[in-house]
């Protein structure tokens, strides 16, 4: 019976999407009915052929769902590579702007791929690593198998339609021009679908778990999804010109929608690039340790006072603009309170390892998370400081931002997935142990001096920058012209590049190994799965 | 509901009432007997790594 109810929807959407394509008003949105046309009938030619075929006797909820985590694990590896590799190119397009080509004005133009890069590696790397580990942690934390059967996989493809959808659109122009929240209306309400189903199926294994309590990993998880769900609805508020055009028109105006997006956009980084992530720590850290994490009440005071001061901190990214004082003085206060929770949870995170800091010179996955743990300790430093105005008015506007971006992103998110995914590989594949250790201390290396390199440089000309703009003669005239910085941050703008080089080849020597792990590796033996870990 | 309304809530008595929540969570992490739960709680993820815990027995047998 579902199987026909399939058919019909399928059959349905395609033939919509058909529709649309013919009357398109924009080639972002007749493309965009294309994808959905041809998904739509392959997935309606795939159901036809498996209708009313035997299925496996139902699997009766012994085993966890690994094989929608695996497919996530492989998806973060590709999507980080292609993310770290746009960023690469657009690092260099910016050194030398001849790398915009003419024949590729238009498309491939820094302005278009600059949106591709941020999406790619949060949405795309990030998001994939988020929802994977979150499908893993909630089943181990909980004793219970993922709730709602293949609901895990139209997540897992959904998400993957969504960010195909998301990219295509930006390089073909179809952006509502909103940091980090570019889609434009359909593929919005494309991705809520999809999130309300991943709300469905980590709070409905939650609520099955057979643990009495629920970790404190999920609580961070769980925070992540239900705050993004809010913030994607408020923020992408829009009426369509067209229902078939691609073009939106938001509902807010002026200062209230820069409030709006800057409180989107802040709470972005606090809950899917912090509270998503501190889950992964939660979990991850521990186990590599073998020992709990250091205190189980820091962590609960850590997650509560996180997501009651985090949501207040967004008015910081505008300060000495059209936002009332008061405002941006609220954000600012809350940034700077915010480094307790911060530095409570890297401390929490770091102490884990009390009684096992050997391992940092044996095990260099344990090192690529404590060096992680490190990073958000530093941007969550970093952060609060460059909101207080005083300081932002040097910071605004110029490269230092991306360097604390970078910093972050690079070291806090990077570096505590690449652990995770050497810790899941093995695992999921069952594996005795990764291909090779030494290629991660290759990866290590190359990622930390890669950000090293990003950072200073970033720090450089930042302040540089700001100063130089900031300069006036006796008579009070500006002495630089726009230009004169630009040509003065060439040779950091190099170093910038090289870094980002740097970590790009780690990340191609981690997939590398992960993939010689699957291929390579000896499996586990069977016997040795009652037996106690060496 | 306008601003003025938003705002009137925000300065006054749900403030308080989020300040005062947060206080009792605090309160709560440090309750007598609670060092004992943190710690079986802060088991779990070493306790169920290959297979879900069977229907009729809890966790805490498990192991």
């Amino acid at each position: 019976m579902w199987d026909y109810l399939k058919l019909v929807l399928l059959g349905l959407i395609a033939l919509v999407a058909a529709i649309a394509a013919n009357y398109g008003r924009d080639l972002a949105y007749q493309v965009h009915a294309v994808i959905v046309m041809l998904v739509s009938g392959g997935l309606f030619l795939w159901t036809l052929r498996h209708t009313e075929e035997p299925k496996p006797k139902p699997d009766p909820q012994l085993n966890y769902m690994d094989g929608v985590v695996r497919a996530g694990v492989v998806a973060t590896a590709l999507w980080g590579v292609t993310g770290f590799l746009v960023g690469v190119w657009i690092a260099f397009q910016l050194a030398f702007p001849a790398l915009n080509f003419e024949w590729l004005q238009g498309y491939g133009n820094f302005g278009r791929l600059r949106p591709l890069h941020t999406s790619a590696v949060i949405f795309a790397f990030g998001g994939n690593a988020l929802i994977a580990t979150s499908f893993y942690v909630v089943q181990r934390t909980s004793a219970a198998r993922l709730w709602g059967g293949n609901l895990a996989w139209f997540v897992f493809w959904g998400y993957q339609l969504f960010i195909v959808l998301a990219a295509t659109g930006y390089l073909l122009g179809a952006t509502q021009s909103k940091e980090y929240a570019e889609p434009e209306w359909y593929v919005d309400l494309w991705l809520t679908l999809v999130w309300v189903a991943y709300l469905a199926v980590f709070l409905g294994t939650i609520i099955k778990r057979k643990e009495p309590h629920i970790y404190v990993a999920n609580w961070f998880y769980l925070s992540f999804i239900v705050t993004i769900a809010m913030l994607h609805i408020v923020n992408n508020l829009s009426i369509p010109v067209s229902i078939f055009g691609s073009k939106s028109v938001q509902v807010f105006a002026g200062v209230q929608d820069a409030m709006t997006q800057w409180w989107y956009g802040h709470n972005a980084v606090g809950f899917f690039l912090t509270a998503g992530f501190l889950g992964m720590m939660y979990y991850f850290v521990p186990k590599q340790a073998e020992r709990p994490v250091f205190s189980y009440k820091l962590s609960i005071i850590h997650f509560w006072a996180l997501i009651f001061l985090y949501i207040w901190a967004g008015p910081h990214h505008l300060h000495y603009t059209a936002l009332p004082d008061w405002a941006s003085t609220l954000g600012m206060v809350f940034s700077i309170i915010l480094w307790m929770p911060s530095w409570g949870g890297m401390i929490n995170g770091l102490m884990t390892l009390s009684g096992a800091w050997d391992k940092l010179r044996t095990d260099p996955i344990i090192r690529m998370m404590v060096i992680s743990i490190g990073f958000y300790g530093m941007s969550t430093f970093e952060g609060p400081m460059m909101s207080i105005r005083a300081v932002n008015s040097l910071s605004h506007y110029t490269d230092w931002t991306i360097g604390h971006v970078h910093s972050g992103a690079l070291g806090w998110n990077g570096m505590i997935t690449f652990g995770a995914l050497y810790f899941l590989t093995p695992k999921l594949w069952n594996r005795e142990r990764l291909y090779s250790l030494s290629l991660v201390n290759w990866h290590f290396w190359l990622a930390t001096i890669g950000i090293i390199l990003y950072a200073a440089s970033m720090w450089v000309t930042g302040i540089m920058e700001g100063l130089m703009w900031r300069e006036v003669d006796a008579n009070g005239f500006l002495v630089n012209s726009f230009a004169d910085t630009v040509a003065a941050k060439f040779p950091m703008y190099v170093v910038r590049a090289t870094g980002g080089l740097l970590y790009l080849t780690g990340a191609l020597i981690m997939c590398y190994n992960l993939w010689m792990t699957v291929r390579r590796s000896p499996a586990k033996a069977e016997a040795s799965a009652m037996a106690p870990a060496e | 509901m306008d601003y003025h309304i938003l705002r009137e809530i925000a300065d006054s008595w749900v403030l308080l009432l989020m300040f005062v929540f947060f206080l009792g969570i605090v309160l709560w992490a440090f309750r007598p007997g609670s060092r004992k739960v943190y710690r079986d709680t802060a088991e779990i993820p070493f306790r169920h790594e290959d297979k879900p815990a069977s229907d009729n027995r809890l966790a805490k047998g498990a192991k």
